[in-house]
């Protein structure tokens, strides 16, 4: 490891607090710690602890309700109460950031080299040809294919992981002697996040800067720091390096972070009790769906030829890429998305081609919880009303009968009775996924399907998400289609896996077959990629891909 | 005094605990919807002066329906009409200046003023009633239903809505006024709000585009809403602030209108009034007898004040994201504590 003595980054009893409701409320606390040039300074933390703000706050990039205190020094340079003309010339220059959704990060209406020419002009003396030939070399640099074509290219032209690096090509645009990346790789799927990081670690090394990384994901800080930093509501709770932190991690908050990491092969296999031999509640035979032709964009197979079953009381895991059509499977299962060809039976009764009458009787056997609990809440409804209108639209019961099952179902997935009034957006992520939860399960289904739930919560909320869903599906004993990117988590829950690529079914088989001896070759990719929450580990497995290389 | 104070924590306490058992109280969205308008002040405030205003000009002028051939009339309370001509009160500036008998002053040809403006209120007030509802119905309506059905629903609808606002409605208005004469102020208050729902249309088209993507209106299909409940229950509260910034310049749009269409021959004509018309005709007697360009201004300015208040208080109710903004007050009384 190439780390040098100078220092690029110097923190110093540094506070960040706002303003909200007539009151300060402290974001960091108290932070004291110094970023070398060549090293990597991980921050972590579950979110709400302040990482981000504390990181944006360095360069005075908070909102206008924010204040911050202490000292923070750039090579030297103190950046706190420093006036707008030397901050404007140190962002950008000395200090660049990388952030979490490229896709807004990114302005839709300019082209990728239009935005990296424009950080080019505007801090060096800089023709526009000289910048334009600068600016493909950069592309190159964060190996974007054919960078001479791509320049001209608009962010939605680009897929994920290419606008992530045009955006860390911009941020590297100056040589930046310190680069903070929030949370690069959260938006990302697991294999184009192993690039992200690749790339990462080579830019590094090659030009010598010191990166700040923020980030909630274990995986990723084992295989880029160098020095750790653990954060709990704005306090500083522990800080070492990547070894003394994942071994010998001294503060109780830190070792129960690291417990809440999901590890992938760790769980004991579960087997189904009730068997195979009764009727599945979920079967797909040769489901195709395809997108209809619009305007000039032509057709679109999302899901070919697909088969799966679900007996009573399975959690089947269903994995792949973002794009692969997992969503969309999950979909049609409930009749959302109407199937081109091909059977899709709920308890034996047939959903393509039923009648919207038909569909709604199919449908009190099924429950849904989605990805986004911002957006599948109704942000009008107080969620006592979300939960009940299953049970309401059914006509099981309503008035007093109705408000006690609605607190029934409240106090099943451990939230307070008084939250029934409250709007979605009082409640914490966490929180409104469990109202999800509870509006999927307000009619005791056969059948859930669960998409993506954990992508937008924290590792141990997630935690206790997934005790959560257990415990109820012990209970309950529905059957469950468990849709995720994370391998993972997939592990705790699924009693089988299925993996699709591009619309296609490629594997399936129990949680152990898959994991511990994936056949397909893609599948193999998938688990390679997963990034493993130990440093030792995880550069054992970096060094033999580059031997395999 | 240990006592006292004992007592005052007990109730304090027992006060707290209705609280928490009154939260538990499942509330219904209309429920807490009419709570959070009830808090908005200058919105009830409004709505108290729009009932009182209406109220009192509509019993001091009478009420009067129907056209000149068949009239409708309840008489009011206050002593002349607007056709009366009581004998003219001279002071020393000018002719008719308010007087005890005559407190908002006479016209230049002797006309009691307090009925024709309490007559044009009642007007302006009924047309901006009838065009806030229809044209505010038709514009929901028929924006919901185009933007949550798309395909040819929305092609028919919204050719539709082209094809009305191509039509020229001050040119139609006037041939109507020419060929069948006065019909009231109800029948021109019927044909505006036929006109003016269209940019509402779209608006909520618009709204209702992005809205339905949504994954809430998927989880309530899932859960076994009907297109209807999906539509009014679902989405449409989400896009109440569009509908209702829309709606309340519509209606202040409409008294304009109204004064426009009357002077062109279809609507209220002389010797019947309107607020629009009162000014439009006094506009030049504004430095010889202010007072007949002072109330009928002020009086539209109060109706245009509530609706404009009214529909904030209601938008900021259907948003649950709006909260109180802290005054400077709150920041005392926390320094304070």
């Amino acid at each position: 490891m190439t780390i040098t003595n100078e220092v690029i980054l110097k923190v110093e009893n540094y506070n960040v607090e706002f303003w909200v409701d007539g009151v300060w409320y402290p974001a960091a606390i108290d932070m004291n710690y110094e970023v070398h040039a060549g090293e990597v300074l991980a921050i972590v933390g579950e979110s709400g602890s302040g990482k981000s703000s504390s990181s944006m706050g360095l360069m005075s990039l908070l909102a206008a309700n924010a204040r911050t205190s202490g000292s923070v020094k750039v090579k030297g340079t103190e950046m706190l109460g420093a006036n707008n003309n030397l901050l404007r010339k140190f962002r950008g220059k000395e200090v660049a950031y990388i952030f979490q959704e490229p896709m807004t990060a990114l302005n839709p209406v300019y082209t990728v080299g239009f935005q990296i020419i424009e950080t080019l002009r505007t801090h060096f003396n800089m023709g526009p040809a000289d910048a334009r030939a600068r600016a493909i070399e950069l592309l190159a640099l964060v190996e974007i294919p054919n960078p001479e074509l791509s320049v001209d290219k608009y962010p939605h032209q680009l897929s994920g992981g290419q606008r992530q690096r045009a955006m860390i090509a911009q941020s590297l645009a100056c040589d930046p002697a310190l680069l903070i990346a929030d949370e690069p790789t959260t938006a990302l799927d697991v294999t184009v996040q192993a690039e992200i990081i690749e790339l990462m670690r080579n830019l590094k090394d090659k030009l010598n800067s010191a990166v700040l990384l923020i980030t909630h994901d274990m995986g990723v800080v084992a295989d880029l720091a160098d020095r750790i930093l653990v954060m709990k509501d704005g306090l500083t709770v522990e800080q070492g390096t990547a070894d003394q932190i994942f071994h010998r991690p001294s503060h109780p908050y830190t070792q129960q972070l690291l417990a809440a990491v999901p590890k992938l092969g760790s769980n004991a296999e579960r087997v189904l009790e009730t068997g195979t031999s009764a009727q599945p509640v979920l079967k797909l035979e040769n489901l195709v769906i395809e997108y209809p032709k619009r305007g000039r964009i032509p057709a679109f197979t999302a899901v070919k030829d697909f088969n799966l079953e679900i007996y009573p009381g399975e959690i089947v895991g269903l994995v792949g890429e973002s794009g692969s059509g997992k969503t969309t499977v999950g979909r049609a299962a409930i009749g959302l998305i109407p199937a081109k060809s091909g059977s899709i039976q709920i308890v034996g009764k047939e959903i393509a081609g039923a009648s919207p009458k038909e569909l709604r009787g199919i449908r009190r056997n099924t429950g849904i919880v989605f990805q986004d609990p911002a957006s599948s809440l109704n942000p009008r409804l107080p969620i006592g009303e979300s939960i009940g209108e299953p049970i309401f639209l059914a006509g099981i019961a309503k008035g007093a009968e109705l408000d006690h099952m609605v607190e029934e179902l409240l106090a099943q997935v451990e939230l307070p009775r008084s939250y029934r009034n409250r709007y979605p957006h009082e409640l914490s992520g966490g929180q409104r996924q469990r109202v999800g939860i509870a509006r999927a399960l307000a009619l005791t289904p056969d059948l859930l399907i669960a998409d993506e739930p954990t992508s937008a919560l924290d590792v141990s909320v997630q935690a206790r998400f997934l005790e959560l869903l257990l415990d109820l599906q012990g209970k309950l004993k529905f059957a469950c289609l468990f849709i995720s990117h994370d391998l993972a988590v997939v592990d705790i829950l699924a009693h089988r896996i299925a993996v699709m690529q591009n619309g296609e079914l490629v594997e399936q088989g129990t949680s152990s077959q898959i994991l511990k001896n994936p056949q397909h070759p893609y599948t193999q990719k998938l688990l390679a990629a997963v990034p493993v929450p130990d440093p030792d580990l995880q550069r054992a497995r970096r060094e033999a891909k580059a031997a395999g290389k | 005094m240990a006592k006292k104070n004992n007592v005052v924590e007990t109730t304090g306490e027992s006060n707290e605990n209705a609280i928490a058992l009154r939260e538990t109280d499942g509330l219904s969205q209309g429920q807490i919807i009419r709570k959070r308008f009830f808090r908005h002040k200058p919105a009830v405030a409004s709505l108290i002066g729009l009932i009182f205003i209406t109220i009192f000009v509509f019993s001091a002028s009478g009420i009067h329906l129907g056209t000149d051939k068949a009239p409708i009339t309840i008489p009011g309370w206050w002593q002349y009409t607007i056709t009366d001509i009581p004998d003219t009160n001279f002071c020393a500036t000018s002719v008719g200046c308010p007087n005890w008998q005559h407190p908002f002053g006479q016209d230049p040809i002797g006309r009691d003023y307090f009925a024709l403006v309490m007559r044009g209120a009642e007007q302006s007030i009924m047309v901006m009633l009838i065009v806030g509802l229809i044209g505010g119905l038709f514009g929901t309506v028929i924006g919901a239903v185009s933007g949550y059905f798309r395909g040819w629903v929305d092609a028919v609808l919204m050719r539709f809505t082209d094809f009305i606002i191509t039509i020229p409605s001050i040119i139609i208005g006037a041939v109507i006024g020419f060929k069948f004469g006065n019909l009231g102020v109800v029948a021109l208050a019927v044909y505006l709000g036929l006109f003016s729902w269209t940019g509402l249309a779209r608006l909520v088209r618009g709204e209702f585009l992005s809205l339905r993507e949504r994954e809430f209106v998927d989880a309530a299909r899932v859960a076994g809403a009907s297109n209807f409940r999906i539509i009014f229950k679902h989405i449409l509260p989400n896009a109440m602030g569009v509908i209702i910034v829309s709606v309340t310049l519509m209606l202040a749009g409409a008294i304009l209108l109204e004064t426009a269409l009357s002077y062109l021959g279809f609507g209220v004509q002389a010797p019947d009034v309107s607020l629009g018309s009162l000014i439009s005709e006094y506009q030049d007697s504004f430095t010889v007898s202010p007072w007949l360009f002072y109330w009928p201004g002020i009086l539209i300015i109060a109706i245009a004040l509530c609706v404009n208040f009214i529909g904030d208080g209601l938008r900021d109710a259907f948003d649950p994201r709006q909260r109180r903004r802290i005054t400077r007050k709150d920041l005392a009384k926390k320094a304070g504590e």
